[in-house]
């Protein structure tokens, strides 16, 4: 099969393209990004999916399979209009060169925090519940109008096999992501008083969910998480870090100063309360199962990612 | 447990020692304890040994030592698999979860923990809300109360809620209006119903008044005031009646006369249990009060 991965040059993308290789199949990928070092088989383009370029790489590979993994966090050093154009005009642009060129099957993956931190909802949200707190978070408002796009899909288009992922936190030897990022340093800040269930992957087992829902051509909104969640002190604890915990109203003007980890203004509610997902609707289609446990997994990060600054 | 120290109050030693032989209780029990505890002491939804510990250390002490809690019936709350306790409500500052929470753990065997259903003002109160949680009482919302049903937990309702607590001295045998969202989930869910009743809740926070406006600015529903203004709970005896389980027969979405009958069949059995045990301590003159 040939499978395009948009967005290839990030830390799961790159596993996830030697996976698919090692699979047996023709992997092609676009990042704005560099990947200096990829594998022969796998070229690269280095060119923005919102541009001609990159619908004529649709147009001449013609790919079986789409993966869209070019969506950025409210972290990404863009300006707010800009991380809107990527997330919401490249998720657009994808489907349309999709739908134009012969593309039978979409990965659109998501995140979990698409469902808001909120101290009113119940733990482990299902794929049938709305986003909630869009307002608080507006730095979030263009990922999940990119989810919600990506999802009338599968009314839209019904028969393109369409996958919307809802993935929980990756943590692993990349580094990269939401939590590792606020993992970097240190000190890591929390809210006074509060303490939150954070839910994570180990990025190989993101991977193997990631060829999961290929190999399974899997259609509908799905989350996906393995492990079971952890208090946010733990998860510092475990990874070798030290709590700073400071109240919300102190945090909001210190975050990205004096050592501490930058974070959206938005995010803070995520440091209160938790946001955890019932996958087992994807266990079930798709057979998944965590290699890694929730202990092995900030275990591994903690040895690969010795505390600096 | 009849060999337990019991607490002198005018001799410190002695309440240090009762509070120690609480804490071996509570940590002998705690391994007996069926939830599904990973390598940290966390379960699924984040409840935690550590956390529990503490948590039942502080509510046994009340228990066998402040309110000298006695608890009938034990025998009626199954050893496992779903359950619903349901039982009335009062005295401001629900002493009465405590107490029934309190005594789920050390009068059953095995231990089980009682998930109450808190009030949504608990989870946005710094340290407040992340006790609560890692202790299992969650905020009460159905889904949340499914998901539990669901995992085979207890669950603890009280279905007048607030205005259950915020009942005044002289009405705290009565009850308020119980809705029908329980009964709904127990249906759905297949769950038998204990029905309980406790007493000695609304003596133990003796409420004159509530003052709503001065709660709203402290962020919760309403602030108790006694005849000794503070809400701080009296050494009144608190008793928990456990009566034989009920079950009922549908889906959850029958018509609502339907349910408020099954509903009125609840809030009688309550009722019977409390009268019968006024009847048995003050006999029928002061009980008709």
């Amino acid at each position: 099969m040939k499978i395009l991965i948009a967005g290839i040059s990030g830390a799961i993308a790159r596993q996830l393209a030697v996976r698919l290789v090692a699979e047996g199949h023709q992997v092609t990928g676009l990042d704005t990004r560099p990947w200096t070092d990829a594998p022969k088989q796998i070229t690269v383009h280095r060119v923005d999916l919102r541009k001609r370029a990159a619908a004529d790489v649709f147009r001449r590979w013609r790919p079986d399979a789409v993966v869209h993994m070019a969506t950025v966090s409210a972290l990404a050093q863009v300006s707010d209009a800009e991380r809107s154009r990527i997330n919401l005009g490249g998720t657009r642009a994808l489907f349309e060169h999709c739908l134009g060129h012969g593309v039978q099957q979409v990965v659109f993956v998501g995140r979990h925090t698409f469902y808001g931190a909120s101290p009113d909802s119940a733990l482990y949200h299902t794929e049938a519940e709305p986003p909630v707190e869009l307002a608080s978070y507006p730095e979030l408002a263009d990922l999940v109008a990119a989810d919600l796009y990506a999802s009338t899909a599968l009314w839209r288009w019904p028969t393109l096999r369409t996958a919307v992922l809802r993935v929980c936190y990756t943590l692993g030897r990349g580094g990269q992501g939401t939590l590792a990022t606020f993992l970097s340093r240190r000190r890591t800040p929390t809210i006074l008083g509060f303490d939150p269930l954070f839910q994570f992957l180990e990025e190989e087992d993101v991977v193997e969910a990631l060829w999961l829902t290929v190999k399974a051509r899997l259609h509908g909104v799905f989350n996906v998480a393995g492990p079971q969640p952890l208090p946010l002190s733990l998860v510092i604890k475990e990874t070798g870090r030290v709590r700073l915990p400071l109240p919300g109203a102190l945090l909001r003007r210190v975050v990205g100063r004096a050592g501490l980890p930058t974070l959206a203004p938005g995010a803070l509610n995520h440091l209160k309360y938790p946001v955890v997902v019932d996958a087992s609707p994807f266990q079930e289609a798709t057979g998944f199962k965590h290699r890694h446990d929730e202990l092995a997994v900030l275990h591994a990060y903690r040895d690969s990612h010795p505390v600096r600054g | 447990m009849p060999d337990a120290p019991s607490a002198q109050w005018s001799d410190p030693a002695s309440v240090a020692r009762a509070a120690q032989s609480v804490r071996q209780e509570v940590q002998e029990r705690l391994t007996r304890l069926e939830l599904p505890f990973n390598a940290l002491g966390l379960d699924p939804f984040g409840i935690s040994r550590r956390h529990l510990e503490y948590f039942f250390s502080f509510l046994g002490f009340f228990y066998r030592h402040y309110f000298r809690v006695k608890t009938f019936g034990a025998q009626h709350v199954p050893a496992s698999g779903r359950a619903m306790l349901v039982g009335n409500h009062s005295g401001g500052i629900a002493v009465d979860g405590g107490m029934v929470i309190a005594s789920a753990f050390l009068e059953l065997d095995p231990p089980r923990l009682a998930q109450g259903m808190a009030e949504k003002f608990i989870a946005r109160m710094p340290f407040a809300g992340e006790w609560t949680s890692r202790v299992g009482q969650f905020t009460g919302l159905p889904e949340q109360a499914v998901r539990l049903l669901e995992d085979d937990r207890l669950l603890m309702v009280f279905p007048e809620g607030a205005r259950g607590t915020a009942k005044l001295y002289r009405e705290r045998y009565s009850m308020v209006d119980f809705g029908t969202g329980f009964m709904r989930l127990a249906l759905q869910t297949g769950s038998p119903i204990i029905p309980m009743g406790v007493l000695g809740g609304g003596a133990a926070v003796p409420t004159v008044t509530n003052l709503y406006r001065v709660g709203k600015l402290l962020g919760v529903p309403y602030l108790p005031v006694t005849p000794y203004l503070i809400p701080f709970p009296l050494p009144v005896s608190v008793e928990v009646h456990y009566g034989e389980p009920l079950r009922f027969e549908g889906t959850g979405d029958e018509e609502d006369h339907v349910v408020e009958g099954y509903v009125e069949v609840v809030k009688q059995r309550i009722d019977e249990l409390i009268q019968r045990r006024r009847q048995e301590r003050w006999g029928p003159k002061r009980s008709a009060q």
